[in-house]
Protein backbone atom coordinates (compact mmCIF):
# COMPACT_ATOMS: atom_id res chain seq x y z
CA UNK A 1 0.00 0.00 0.00
CA UNK A 2 1.39 3.45 -0.64
CA UNK A 3 1.69 6.16 1.78
CA UNK A 4 -0.45 9.43 1.19
CA UNK A 5 -0.09 12.01 3.94
CA UNK A 6 -2.58 13.69 5.22
CA UNK A 7 -1.17 17.23 5.37
CA UNK A 8 -0.23 17.63 1.53
CA UNK A 9 -2.61 18.61 -1.40
CA UNK A 10 -2.06 16.32 -5.00
CA UNK A 11 -2.72 16.46 -8.44
CA UNK A 12 -4.28 13.89 -10.09
CA UNK A 13 -0.91 12.97 -12.11
CA UNK A 14 0.76 11.98 -8.60
CA UNK A 15 2.41 14.91 -7.70
CA UNK A 16 2.50 16.01 -3.68
CA UNK A 17 2.21 20.50 -2.74
CA UNK A 18 3.21 21.77 0.65
CA UNK A 19 1.80 25.20 1.03
CA UNK A 20 3.47 27.43 3.53
CA UNK A 21 1.89 30.88 2.97
CA UNK A 22 2.34 31.58 -0.85
CA UNK A 23 5.59 28.88 -1.13
CA UNK A 24 4.77 25.58 -2.58
CA UNK A 25 6.75 23.02 -2.08
CA UNK A 26 6.08 20.27 -4.67
CA UNK A 27 7.47 16.10 -4.98
CA UNK A 28 5.79 13.11 -6.28
CA UNK A 29 3.93 10.78 -4.22
CA UNK A 30 4.75 7.27 -2.97
CA UNK A 31 2.66 5.91 -4.70
CA UNK A 32 4.28 7.58 -8.08
CA UNK A 33 7.82 6.44 -6.46
CA UNK A 34 6.56 3.07 -6.50
CA UNK A 35 4.81 2.91 -10.19
CA UNK A 36 8.05 3.98 -11.44
CA UNK A 37 10.35 1.55 -10.09
CA UNK A 38 13.70 2.44 -9.45
CA UNK A 39 14.61 6.67 -10.33
CA UNK A 40 17.60 6.63 -11.78
CA UNK A 41 17.78 10.34 -13.30
CA UNK A 42 16.05 13.90 -13.14
CA UNK A 43 15.95 17.17 -14.82
CA UNK A 44 14.93 20.00 -13.08
CA UNK A 45 14.42 23.29 -14.47
CA UNK A 46 16.37 26.65 -12.82
CA UNK A 47 15.31 29.40 -9.82
CA UNK A 48 13.65 32.08 -11.87
CA UNK A 49 12.20 29.53 -13.60
CA UNK A 50 8.42 29.80 -14.23
CA UNK A 51 6.13 26.91 -14.03
CA UNK A 52 2.21 26.19 -14.81
CA UNK A 53 -0.88 24.31 -12.38
CA UNK A 54 -0.82 20.90 -14.72
CA UNK A 55 1.73 21.37 -16.88
CA UNK A 56 5.01 19.94 -16.94
CA UNK A 57 8.31 21.39 -15.32
CA UNK A 58 10.87 18.26 -15.38
CA UNK A 59 11.62 15.12 -16.31
CA UNK A 60 11.67 11.93 -14.03
CA UNK A 61 13.32 8.70 -15.33
CA UNK A 62 13.21 5.23 -13.84
CA UNK A 63 15.35 2.53 -15.33
CA UNK A 64 12.59 1.56 -17.58
CA UNK A 65 11.10 5.17 -18.85
CA UNK A 66 11.08 8.82 -18.91
CA UNK A 67 8.03 10.39 -17.13
CA UNK A 68 6.92 14.46 -16.95
CA UNK A 69 6.32 15.73 -13.37
CA UNK A 70 3.40 18.09 -13.18
CA UNK A 71 3.55 21.67 -11.39
CA UNK A 72 0.54 21.73 -8.80
CA UNK A 73 1.03 25.92 -8.76
CA UNK A 74 1.13 28.74 -10.85
CA UNK A 75 4.68 30.47 -10.04
CA UNK A 76 8.38 31.40 -10.21
CA UNK A 77 10.94 28.32 -8.44
CA UNK A 78 12.80 30.09 -5.97
CA UNK A 79 14.48 27.03 -5.07
CA UNK A 80 15.82 23.53 -6.20
CA UNK A 81 17.09 20.37 -4.94
CA UNK A 82 20.20 20.24 -6.75
CA UNK A 83 21.48 17.36 -4.54
CA UNK A 84 19.03 15.15 -5.72
CA UNK A 85 20.17 15.34 -9.29
CA UNK A 86 23.31 13.18 -8.06
CA UNK A 87 21.21 10.94 -5.47
CA UNK A 88 17.92 10.39 -7.37
CA UNK A 89 17.24 7.16 -5.33
CA UNK A 90 16.25 9.32 -2.92
CA UNK A 91 13.20 9.76 -4.04
CA UNK A 92 12.29 5.67 -3.79
CA UNK A 93 13.73 6.14 -0.37
CA UNK A 94 11.30 8.51 0.70
CA UNK A 95 9.13 10.35 -1.90
CA UNK A 96 7.78 13.04 1.01
CA UNK A 97 11.35 14.16 1.83
CA UNK A 98 12.61 14.01 -1.54
CA UNK A 99 11.52 17.52 -2.87
CA UNK A 100 12.07 18.52 -6.10
CA UNK A 101 11.51 22.52 -6.35
CA UNK A 102 10.26 25.36 -4.28
CA UNK A 103 7.89 27.78 -6.36
CA UNK A 104 6.18 31.06 -4.96
CA UNK A 105 3.44 31.07 -5.54
CA UNK A 106 1.87 34.13 -8.20
CA UNK A 107 -1.51 32.86 -8.69
CA UNK A 108 -3.64 31.61 -6.17
CA UNK A 109 -7.18 30.73 -8.71
CA UNK A 110 -6.06 27.32 -9.34
CA UNK A 111 -5.09 26.05 -5.74
CA UNK A 112 -9.00 25.07 -5.58
CA UNK A 113 -7.95 22.52 -8.52
CA UNK A 114 -6.25 20.45 -5.60
CA UNK A 115 -6.88 17.07 -4.51
CA UNK A 116 -7.07 16.40 -0.60
CA UNK A 117 -5.71 13.07 0.87
CA UNK A 118 -8.48 11.24 0.82
CA UNK A 119 -9.65 12.48 -2.79
CA UNK A 120 -5.90 11.24 -3.95
CA UNK A 121 -6.21 8.25 -2.30
CA UNK A 122 -9.51 7.14 -4.20
CA UNK A 123 -6.93 7.72 -7.21
CA UNK A 124 -4.26 5.45 -5.87
CA UNK A 125 -5.95 2.25 -5.88
CA UNK B 1 -4.63 -11.21 -23.39
CA UNK B 2 -3.29 -14.45 -22.55
CA UNK B 3 -1.57 -15.62 -19.60
CA UNK B 4 1.38 -18.35 -18.11
CA UNK B 5 0.61 -20.78 -16.06
CA UNK B 6 2.42 -18.98 -13.86
CA UNK B 7 0.46 -15.80 -13.79
CA UNK B 8 -1.32 -16.77 -10.02
CA UNK B 9 1.92 -17.44 -8.48
CA UNK B 10 3.30 -13.65 -9.81
CA UNK B 11 0.15 -12.19 -8.58
CA UNK B 12 0.71 -14.23 -5.20
CA UNK B 13 4.33 -12.67 -5.25
CA UNK B 14 3.11 -9.40 -5.82
CA UNK B 15 4.92 -8.65 -8.92
CA UNK B 16 4.17 -5.37 -10.72
CA UNK B 17 2.79 -6.92 -14.16
CA UNK B 18 2.47 -5.93 -17.74
CA UNK B 19 1.88 -6.61 -21.31
CA UNK B 20 4.31 -8.26 -23.79
CA UNK B 21 3.72 -9.67 -26.75
CA UNK B 22 0.03 -10.73 -26.15
CA UNK B 23 1.05 -11.99 -22.34
CA UNK B 24 0.56 -10.32 -19.27
CA UNK B 25 3.65 -11.07 -17.79
CA UNK B 26 5.98 -10.20 -14.58
CA UNK B 27 7.67 -6.59 -15.09
CA UNK B 28 9.68 -6.40 -11.75
CA UNK B 29 9.46 -8.45 -8.42
CA UNK B 30 11.16 -6.24 -6.48
CA UNK B 31 13.07 -3.94 -8.62
CA UNK B 32 14.63 -3.82 -11.64
CA UNK B 33 18.35 -2.39 -10.42
CA UNK B 34 18.37 -5.69 -7.86
CA UNK B 35 16.90 -7.64 -10.44
CA UNK B 36 20.17 -6.97 -12.73
CA UNK B 37 22.63 -7.28 -10.17
CA UNK B 38 21.46 -10.21 -9.22
CA UNK B 39 22.22 -11.78 -12.43
CA UNK B 40 24.76 -10.56 -13.81
CA UNK B 41 26.36 -11.62 -10.10
CA UNK B 42 24.71 -14.57 -8.59
CA UNK B 43 21.29 -16.12 -10.13
CA UNK B 44 17.54 -15.06 -11.23
CA UNK B 45 14.69 -17.00 -12.12
CA UNK B 46 12.49 -15.69 -15.24
CA UNK B 47 9.25 -16.60 -16.25
CA UNK B 48 9.10 -17.11 -20.01
CA UNK B 49 6.60 -19.14 -20.74
CA UNK B 50 5.34 -16.62 -23.10
CA UNK B 51 7.53 -17.72 -25.68
CA UNK B 52 6.97 -20.40 -28.68
CA UNK B 53 7.71 -23.36 -29.60
CA UNK B 54 6.87 -24.89 -33.31
CA UNK B 55 8.19 -28.24 -33.49
CA UNK B 56 9.39 -29.52 -37.23
CA UNK B 57 8.94 -33.34 -37.37
CA UNK B 58 9.58 -35.52 -40.36
CA UNK B 59 11.64 -36.59 -43.24
CA UNK B 60 12.74 -33.42 -44.84
CA UNK B 61 12.70 -31.21 -41.57
CA UNK B 62 16.04 -30.29 -41.65
CA UNK B 63 16.08 -29.63 -45.26
CA UNK B 64 13.13 -27.19 -44.24
CA UNK B 65 14.64 -25.38 -41.37
CA UNK B 66 18.19 -24.90 -43.77
CA UNK B 67 15.04 -23.23 -46.44
CA UNK B 68 13.62 -21.19 -43.87
CA UNK B 69 16.16 -20.14 -41.86
CA UNK B 70 19.70 -17.84 -42.68
CA UNK B 71 21.95 -20.02 -40.59
CA UNK B 72 23.09 -23.60 -41.59
CA UNK B 73 21.83 -26.75 -39.68
CA UNK B 74 22.75 -29.35 -41.29
CA UNK B 75 26.72 -29.27 -39.92
CA UNK B 76 24.80 -28.31 -36.77
CA UNK B 77 25.60 -31.43 -34.22
CA UNK B 78 22.89 -33.16 -32.41
CA UNK B 79 21.56 -31.88 -29.19
CA UNK B 80 23.18 -28.52 -29.71
CA UNK B 81 21.22 -25.18 -30.73
CA UNK B 82 21.91 -22.44 -33.14
CA UNK B 83 20.98 -18.82 -33.69
CA UNK B 84 18.72 -17.50 -36.90
CA UNK B 85 16.35 -15.79 -38.48
CA UNK B 86 13.50 -16.10 -40.04
CA UNK B 87 13.18 -14.05 -43.34
CA UNK B 88 10.40 -12.88 -45.95
CA UNK B 89 11.63 -12.79 -49.66
CA UNK B 90 12.24 -9.14 -49.14
CA UNK B 91 15.91 -9.93 -46.94
CA UNK B 92 14.08 -8.07 -44.07
CA UNK B 93 13.13 -10.17 -40.53
CA UNK B 94 9.80 -11.82 -39.55
CA UNK B 95 11.20 -12.97 -36.20
CA UNK B 96 14.51 -14.46 -34.65
CA UNK B 97 15.18 -17.72 -33.24
CA UNK B 98 16.39 -20.43 -31.49
CA UNK B 99 16.62 -23.95 -32.87
CA UNK B 100 17.26 -26.97 -30.97
CA UNK B 101 18.22 -29.80 -33.51
CA UNK B 102 17.32 -33.24 -31.53
CA UNK B 103 18.05 -35.00 -34.73
CA UNK B 104 17.95 -34.36 -39.14
CA UNK B 105 14.21 -35.57 -38.18
CA UNK B 106 13.00 -33.66 -35.24
CA UNK B 107 13.95 -29.60 -34.88
CA UNK B 108 12.74 -27.54 -32.31
CA UNK B 109 12.00 -23.72 -33.28
CA UNK B 110 11.31 -21.45 -30.17
CA UNK B 111 9.89 -18.11 -31.47
CA UNK B 112 9.08 -14.76 -30.02
CA UNK B 113 5.64 -14.59 -28.33
CA UNK B 114 4.80 -11.60 -30.32
CA UNK B 115 5.52 -13.00 -33.72
CA UNK B 116 4.68 -16.78 -32.69
CA UNK B 117 0.82 -17.02 -34.89
CA UNK B 118 2.76 -14.96 -37.48
CA UNK B 119 5.62 -17.25 -38.22
CA UNK B 120 3.07 -20.64 -37.32
CA UNK B 121 1.56 -19.23 -40.28
CA UNK B 122 3.97 -18.23 -42.47
CA UNK B 123 6.12 -21.60 -41.87
CA UNK B 124 2.90 -23.44 -42.79
CA UNK B 125 2.73 -21.31 -46.06
CA UNK B 126 5.97 -22.79 -47.21
CA UNK B 127 6.16 -25.76 -46.85
CA UNK B 128 5.08 -26.96 -50.30
CA UNK B 129 7.31 -29.80 -51.06
CA UNK B 130 8.74 -30.80 -47.88
CA UNK B 131 7.78 -34.09 -46.67
CA UNK B 132 7.77 -32.75 -42.12
CA UNK B 133 4.69 -32.05 -40.04
CA UNK B 134 4.60 -28.07 -38.25
CA UNK B 135 3.28 -28.23 -34.77
CA UNK B 136 2.70 -25.79 -32.42
CA UNK B 137 3.03 -26.65 -29.18
CA UNK B 138 3.28 -23.44 -27.75
CA UNK B 139 0.44 -23.85 -25.13
CA UNK B 140 1.70 -27.27 -24.23
CA UNK B 141 5.10 -26.67 -22.99
CA UNK B 142 6.45 -23.73 -19.96
CA UNK B 143 9.89 -22.34 -20.46
CA UNK B 144 11.78 -21.14 -17.40
CA UNK B 145 15.07 -19.12 -17.57
CA UNK B 146 17.75 -19.76 -14.81
CA UNK B 147 20.22 -17.33 -15.34
CA UNK B 148 23.65 -15.48 -13.93
CA UNK B 149 27.04 -17.26 -12.59
CA UNK B 150 25.42 -19.22 -9.84
CA UNK B 151 22.64 -20.77 -11.80
CA UNK B 152 25.20 -24.61 -11.91
CA UNK B 153 24.87 -23.94 -8.14
CA UNK B 154 21.26 -23.58 -7.66
CA UNK B 155 20.33 -26.32 -10.61
CA UNK B 156 22.12 -28.94 -9.13
CA UNK B 157 20.49 -28.91 -5.45
CA UNK B 158 17.41 -30.28 -7.36
CA UNK B 159 18.52 -32.53 -10.27
CA UNK B 160 21.59 -35.60 -10.40
CA UNK B 161 22.41 -34.69 -13.57
CA UNK B 162 26.07 -33.56 -13.68
CA UNK B 163 25.58 -30.23 -15.14
CA UNK B 164 29.30 -29.27 -16.55
CA UNK B 165 28.64 -32.31 -19.40
CA UNK B 166 26.38 -29.64 -20.87
CA UNK B 167 28.14 -26.51 -22.46
CA UNK B 168 26.96 -23.59 -23.68
CA UNK B 169 24.05 -23.83 -26.75
CA UNK B 170 24.12 -27.80 -26.01
CA UNK B 171 20.63 -29.24 -24.60
CA UNK B 172 20.06 -32.35 -22.77
CA UNK B 173 16.64 -34.27 -21.35
CA UNK B 174 17.01 -34.21 -17.78
CA UNK B 175 15.44 -35.38 -14.29
CA UNK B 176 14.39 -31.66 -11.92
CA UNK B 177 12.69 -32.14 -8.78
CA UNK B 178 11.38 -35.76 -9.95
CA UNK B 179 9.95 -34.44 -13.64
CA UNK B 180 11.53 -34.48 -16.87
CA UNK B 181 12.86 -31.34 -18.61
CA UNK B 182 14.58 -30.02 -21.42
CA UNK B 183 16.99 -28.08 -20.16
CA UNK B 184 19.73 -26.28 -22.79
CA UNK B 185 23.12 -23.74 -21.68
CA UNK B 186 22.07 -20.76 -22.83
CA UNK B 187 19.67 -17.52 -21.97
CA UNK B 188 19.34 -14.01 -22.98
CA UNK B 189 21.12 -11.99 -20.32
CA UNK B 190 24.74 -12.40 -21.43
CA UNK B 191 25.35 -14.36 -18.66
CA UNK B 192 25.99 -18.67 -17.95
CA UNK B 193 22.69 -20.22 -17.14
CA UNK B 194 20.08 -22.85 -18.01
CA UNK B 195 16.30 -22.51 -20.06
CA UNK B 196 14.31 -25.32 -19.07
CA UNK B 197 11.67 -26.66 -20.65
CA UNK B 198 8.43 -28.68 -19.51
CA UNK B 199 4.90 -29.47 -19.10
CA UNK B 200 2.76 -26.57 -18.44
CA UNK B 201 1.93 -27.98 -15.03
CA UNK B 202 5.32 -29.08 -14.10
CA UNK B 203 7.08 -26.01 -14.90
CA UNK B 204 4.47 -24.30 -12.51
CA UNK B 205 5.67 -26.80 -9.84
CA UNK B 206 8.80 -26.36 -10.37
CA UNK B 207 8.69 -22.52 -10.40
CA UNK B 208 6.88 -22.71 -7.03
CA UNK B 209 9.96 -24.82 -5.93
CA UNK B 210 13.08 -22.47 -7.06
CA UNK B 211 10.95 -19.23 -6.45
CA UNK B 212 11.36 -20.36 -2.52
CA UNK B 213 15.12 -21.15 -3.06
CA UNK B 214 17.11 -18.51 -1.09
CA UNK B 215 19.69 -18.14 -3.77
CA UNK B 216 17.14 -17.25 -6.32
CA UNK B 217 15.67 -13.87 -7.47
CA UNK B 218 12.66 -13.58 -9.53
CA UNK B 219 13.33 -11.26 -12.00
CA UNK B 220 10.34 -10.06 -14.64
CA UNK B 221 10.82 -8.32 -18.10
CA UNK B 222 12.08 -5.37 -17.38
CA UNK B 223 15.70 -6.69 -15.89
CA UNK B 224 15.29 -9.41 -18.88
CA UNK B 225 15.57 -5.95 -21.11
CA UNK B 226 17.95 -4.24 -19.66
CA UNK B 227 20.74 -7.36 -19.71
CA UNK B 228 20.11 -8.23 -22.94
CA UNK B 229 20.59 -4.91 -23.77
CA UNK B 230 23.60 -4.80 -22.14
CA UNK B 231 24.85 -8.08 -23.77
CA UNK B 232 23.84 -6.06 -27.19
CA UNK B 233 21.31 -8.49 -28.19
CA UNK B 234 18.52 -7.75 -30.47
CA UNK B 235 14.85 -7.57 -29.46
CA UNK B 236 12.24 -8.00 -32.34
CA UNK B 237 10.13 -4.74 -32.84
CA UNK B 238 13.52 -2.66 -31.47
CA UNK B 239 16.76 -3.74 -33.20
CA UNK B 240 14.60 -5.84 -36.11
CA UNK B 241 11.58 -5.75 -37.63
CA UNK B 242 10.20 -6.55 -41.07
CA UNK B 243 11.71 -3.02 -42.66
CA UNK B 244 15.13 -4.40 -40.86
CA UNK B 245 17.43 -6.71 -43.29
CA UNK B 246 19.92 -8.90 -40.73
CA UNK B 247 22.94 -7.00 -42.90
CA UNK B 248 21.69 -3.54 -40.98
CA UNK B 249 21.43 -5.16 -37.93
CA UNK B 250 25.10 -6.92 -38.01
CA UNK B 251 23.86 -9.77 -37.55
CA UNK B 252 26.41 -11.42 -40.66
CA UNK B 253 27.35 -14.53 -38.30
CA UNK B 254 23.93 -15.75 -38.20
CA UNK B 255 23.71 -15.55 -42.28
CA UNK B 256 25.09 -18.95 -44.29
CA UNK B 257 25.33 -18.26 -47.84
CA UNK B 258 26.12 -21.73 -48.90
CA UNK B 259 23.02 -22.82 -48.33
CA UNK B 260 19.59 -21.64 -50.30
CA UNK B 261 17.25 -19.83 -47.95
CA UNK B 262 14.22 -17.68 -48.22
CA UNK B 263 15.56 -13.95 -48.77
CA UNK B 264 18.98 -15.13 -49.17
CA UNK B 265 18.77 -12.96 -53.38
CA UNK B 266 17.74 -9.97 -51.37
CA UNK B 267 20.80 -10.10 -49.07
CA UNK B 268 23.19 -10.90 -51.75
CA UNK B 269 21.77 -7.97 -53.96
CA UNK B 270 21.59 -5.57 -50.56
CA UNK B 271 25.53 -6.73 -50.03
CA UNK B 272 26.57 -5.65 -53.36
CA UNK B 273 24.47 -2.23 -52.93
CA UNK B 274 25.29 -1.65 -49.51
CA UNK B 275 23.46 -1.04 -46.27
CA UNK B 276 22.31 2.54 -45.60
CA UNK B 277 22.26 2.10 -41.78
CA UNK B 278 23.90 0.20 -39.59
CA UNK B 279 23.46 -1.07 -35.78
CA UNK B 280 26.00 0.69 -33.74
CA UNK B 281 26.56 1.44 -30.10
CA UNK B 282 26.14 4.97 -28.71
CA UNK B 283 27.49 6.09 -25.06
CA UNK B 284 26.26 9.48 -23.62
CA UNK B 285 28.58 11.99 -23.05
CA UNK B 286 26.61 14.10 -20.71
CA UNK B 287 23.81 13.73 -18.20
CA UNK B 288 20.60 12.33 -20.25
CA UNK B 289 19.42 8.25 -20.80
CA UNK B 290 18.78 7.84 -24.71
CA UNK B 291 15.53 5.95 -25.11
CA UNK B 292 14.01 4.19 -28.00
CA UNK B 293 12.47 6.47 -30.83
CA UNK B 294 15.16 9.59 -29.98
CA UNK B 295 16.47 10.71 -32.76
CA UNK B 296 20.56 11.51 -33.49
CA UNK B 297 22.05 13.96 -35.24
CA UNK B 298 25.21 15.46 -36.52
CA UNK B 299 25.38 18.71 -36.60
CA UNK B 300 21.79 19.69 -37.31
CA UNK B 301 21.42 16.78 -39.43
CA UNK B 302 19.17 13.96 -38.31
CA UNK B 303 21.33 10.86 -38.67
CA UNK B 304 19.66 7.84 -37.45
CA UNK B 305 17.32 6.66 -34.65
CA UNK B 306 17.82 4.95 -30.85
CA UNK B 307 16.55 1.29 -30.66
CA UNK B 308 16.97 0.63 -26.99
CA UNK B 309 18.70 2.58 -24.32
CA UNK B 310 19.25 2.60 -20.52
CA UNK B 311 21.56 3.53 -18.09
CA UNK B 312 23.08 0.58 -17.25
CA UNK B 313 21.41 -0.49 -13.55
CA UNK B 314 23.56 0.32 -10.66
CA UNK B 315 25.83 2.38 -12.66
CA UNK B 316 25.68 6.06 -14.08
CA UNK B 317 26.97 4.92 -17.76
CA UNK B 318 24.40 5.77 -20.26
CA UNK B 319 24.01 3.72 -23.61
CA UNK B 320 22.15 2.94 -26.26
CA UNK B 321 21.77 1.37 -29.75
CA UNK B 322 21.00 3.22 -32.37
CA UNK B 323 20.71 2.89 -36.67
CA UNK B 324 22.75 5.50 -38.17
CA UNK B 325 23.53 6.11 -41.75
CA UNK B 326 26.34 4.20 -42.91
CA UNK B 327 28.28 7.32 -43.82
CA UNK B 328 27.87 8.50 -40.46
CA UNK B 329 28.56 4.97 -38.59
CA UNK B 330 31.90 5.39 -37.37
CA UNK B 331 33.53 4.31 -34.58
CA UNK B 332 34.49 7.26 -32.30
CA UNK B 333 32.79 9.85 -33.93
CA UNK B 334 30.84 12.23 -31.29
CA UNK B 335 26.68 13.04 -32.40
CA UNK B 336 24.09 14.15 -30.35
CA UNK B 337 21.16 12.72 -29.04
CA UNK B 338 17.72 14.79 -29.01
CA UNK B 339 16.37 14.41 -25.20
CA UNK B 340 13.23 16.56 -24.70
CA UNK B 341 14.18 19.64 -25.83
CA UNK B 342 18.28 19.40 -25.42
CA UNK B 343 20.66 17.89 -27.38
CA UNK B 344 22.88 15.67 -25.64
CA UNK B 345 26.34 14.69 -26.83
CA UNK B 346 26.94 11.20 -27.58
CA UNK B 347 30.06 8.83 -28.92
CA UNK B 348 29.65 6.05 -31.57
CA UNK B 349 30.91 2.99 -30.32
CA UNK B 350 31.07 -0.58 -30.28
CA UNK B 351 28.11 -2.95 -28.66
CA UNK B 352 30.26 -4.62 -26.42
CA UNK B 353 28.97 -2.98 -23.64
CA UNK B 354 29.60 -6.40 -21.41
CA UNK B 355 32.29 -8.95 -21.23
CA UNK B 356 30.03 -12.46 -21.74
CA UNK B 357 31.09 -15.30 -19.56
CA UNK B 358 29.47 -18.15 -21.05
CA UNK B 359 30.96 -22.18 -20.35
CA UNK B 360 32.06 -22.60 -23.61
Amino acid sequence: MSEVRKDLKYLDTHEWVKLDGNIATIGISDYAQHSLGDIVYLELNQVGDKVSYKKSFAAIESVKAASDINSPVTGIVVEVNESLMDTPELINEDAYSAWLIKVEITDESSLSGLLNAEEYTTICK
Amino acid sequence: MEKTVLYEEHLKLDAKMVEFGGFLMPLEYSSIALEHKAVREACGLFDVCHMGEIYIKGLDALNFVNHLITSDLSNVEESKMLYGLLLNEEGTVIDDLMVYKFSDEDILLVVNASNKDKDYEWILKQKINFDCTVIDRSSEIGLLALQGPHSDFVLNKYTDYELEKIKFFHFTKMIINKKEFLVSRSGYTGEDGFEIYGDTLDVLDLFKVLSKDKDVTLCGLGARDTLRFEAAMPLYGHELSDQISPLEAGLNYAISYNKDFIGKNALLKLKEIGVKRKLVGLELLERGIARSTYLVYKGEVEIGEITTGYMIPNSTKAYALAYIKSENAVLGEEVFVKIRNSFVRAVIRDKKFLEKKYKK
